[in-house]
């Protein structure tokens, strides 16, 4: 096809679909349907990350040690847990330290109520190793290594663990693409009806442009363009709403759970679209281009 | 220009359309294709487009053997032949203008050589007023001149006319006549399929008859053919 001809086959694929408006419709609003539970999983699947991400950095396990526990053999447990493959970095707090953190972060606002315990440290038997992991899913496999340690009184780790978040955001993904798949297959099925009802409707045409010459592609392109179009309008309504949407459903979860502030954090609106803006186009378009190429191919023979 | 050798149809049915045809038309020959309904004309015409494949035997339009032209060169086989039907086929969406551009955006001509051949083919077959009329808004005669004028514009080589004047008055057929008559003393090879024996017999041209798929006459009824003889008798 001459490139001279594009614009004469996108008008005709913007008169198909003004055509058969009920039949687009459908198809967009399915479309929209399929983009906006993608989008609205991706979201998900993608904060979750960023939070398993978060957690890994933060999540770390604490071990005590027995009271009579000699400072030599602390840092032999410090040099064996620093030697595990899983092991981030080790940090060392001593009873003193633990008991100026404890006291920063509980008499702030009254120090003279610490001051009773300036000769007897109260943590006397609190110094530590707080131990930051590779992989926090390895947890267990260290906190079990740990409490078989000779000289460890007590192991302290996370019950909310990233595994736990991991496997929330497995789920996630596999509904979401269960559901996505579901939609997909009704959008296909949708824009390839809308585009047969075209070839119907210009059955006439179609058969006055074969006898005169029109070349194969000729006659098909304008389906085509009607196929990606509506997959194209499809895909950018809900990207819109979900734009729009995005900062003000973050706020509204951070606001009304005031227990997760701190605990989870959101990714910027701007990262999410980095990816989801030319993904979900990328997939309107394909999905109309599909929809359209399958019903070409069984109702255009030229 | 158009060549049948041995060529046979037989549908699917089973019931036979053509039986061993041999024909050949020359280039800027007017030819008339008579017979009864059911007798194999239009297999005929449908064979020359390719809209149909012989069962056997061998096709040759404008010296292109179209037995095993791909699909993809079809289209160029049909830009040598112009189609004008009995019920016209044209797009009631559209005027009369659009209509006969239509058959050059089909084929992707450029777009500033459209509109001075679409009026070139309009005032050819005298409906240059009524190049915004849309097809219902005209009478059968001025829908066949508008449908002649989309078969045309883009000069083919070959004109096939399937019962042109099948749905119009004496008058009006006789008009369409005379068009294609001008047509192909411009030197377009025109092959005219009908029923009407009264214009067949006035117009004195080359008559072939069909009847059940085989050829039973082809005479030459030109004048200056037959004018010799006239004058010896």
């Amino acid at each position: 096809m001459k490139i001279r001809s594009f614009g004469y086959c996108a008008k005709q694929g913007v008169r198909n679909i003004y055509r058969n408006r009920s039949f687009s419709l459908a198809s967009v609003a399915t479309m929209t349907a399929c983009i906006f539970i993608f989008g609205l999983f991706y979201s998900i699947i993608l904060n979750v990350s960023h939070m398993v991400a978060t957690v890994e950095n933060t999540v770390c396990v604490v071990v005590f040690f027995e009271p009579d526990a000699s400072e030599e053999k602390i840092e032999e447990i410090g040099r064996i847990i620093s030697e595990r493959a899983e092991v981030a970095s080790v940090h060392y707090t001593s009873a003193e330290e633990a008991w100026e953190n404890y006291k920063e972060k509980y008499f702030e606002k009254n120090p003279e109520l610490a001051d009773g315990f300036a000769q007897d440290n109260p943590l006397a038997n609190s110094a530590s190793y707080e131990i930051y992991l590779n992989d926090v899913s390895m947890q267990n496999v260290l906190v079990n290594f740990l409490e078989g340690l000779d000289g460890i009184r007590q192991v302290n780790h996370s019950d909310i663990t990233a595994a736990g978040l991991e496997q929330f955001g497995r789920m996630v993904a596999l509904i979401s693409a269960v559901i996505i798949l579901i939609l997909f297959a009704v959008a296909i099925f949708l824009i390839n009806n809308t585009v047969a009802t075209g070839v119907t409707v210009r059955k006439e045409e179609i058969g006055i442009m074969k006898l005169i010459g029109a070349t194969d592609a000729f006659v098909k392109a304008p389906f085509i363009v009607e196929g990606i179009i509506i997959g194209v309008i499809g895909a950018i309504i809900p990207l819109l709403v979900i734009r729009y949407f995005y900062n003000r459903v973050v706020i509204y979860i951070t606001t009304q759970f005031s227990l997760l502030q701190g605990v989870v954090t959101f990714l910027p609106v701007e990262q999410v679209f980095k990816t989801l803006l030319p993904v979900g186009i990328m997939l309107g378009l394909g999905v109309g281009l599909i929809g359209s190429l399958m019903s070409l191919r069984k109702h255009i023979r030229v | 220009m158009i060549t049948l050798e041995n060529v046979s149809k037989t549908y699917s049915t089973g019931s036979p359309a053509l039986n061993n045809i041999n024909l050949k038309i020359e280039s800027g020959e007017f030819v008339f294709i008579v017979g009864n309904s059911g007798s194999g004309k239009s297999t005929l015409i449908k064979l020359l487009l390719k809209e149909l494949e012989p069962t056997s035997g061998k096709i040759y339009v404008n010296n292109r053997y179209i037995n095993k032209l791909s699909r993809k060169k079809l289209p160029m086989l049909r830009r040598d032949i112009g189609v004008v039907f009995q019920d016209f086929r044209l797009l009631n969406d559209r005027n009369v203008y659009d209509n006969i551009a239509f058959a050059m955006k089909v084929v992707e001509a450029p777009q500033r050589q459209i509109r001075s051949k679409v009026l070139a083919m309009l005032s050819m077959v005298g409906l240059l007023d009524k190049y915004r009329s849309f097809p219902k808004q005209m009478s059968g005669g001025e829908q066949q001149r508008v449908a002649l004028a989309r078969a045309l514009v883009n000069e083919p080589k070959i004109l096939l006319a399937d019962e042109p004047t099948g749905n119009l008055d004496p008058d009006n057929a006789w008009e369409i006549m005379k068009l294609l008559e001008e047509i192909n003393n411009k030197g377009t090879t025109v092959v005219v399929v009908t029923h009407n024996l009264e214009i067949v017999k006035y117009m004195k041209k080359r008559v072939i008859t069909i009847q059940d798929g085989n050829i039973i006459s082809d005479e030459d009824m030109r004048e200056d053919v037959h004018g010799g003889d006239e004058d010896e008798d």
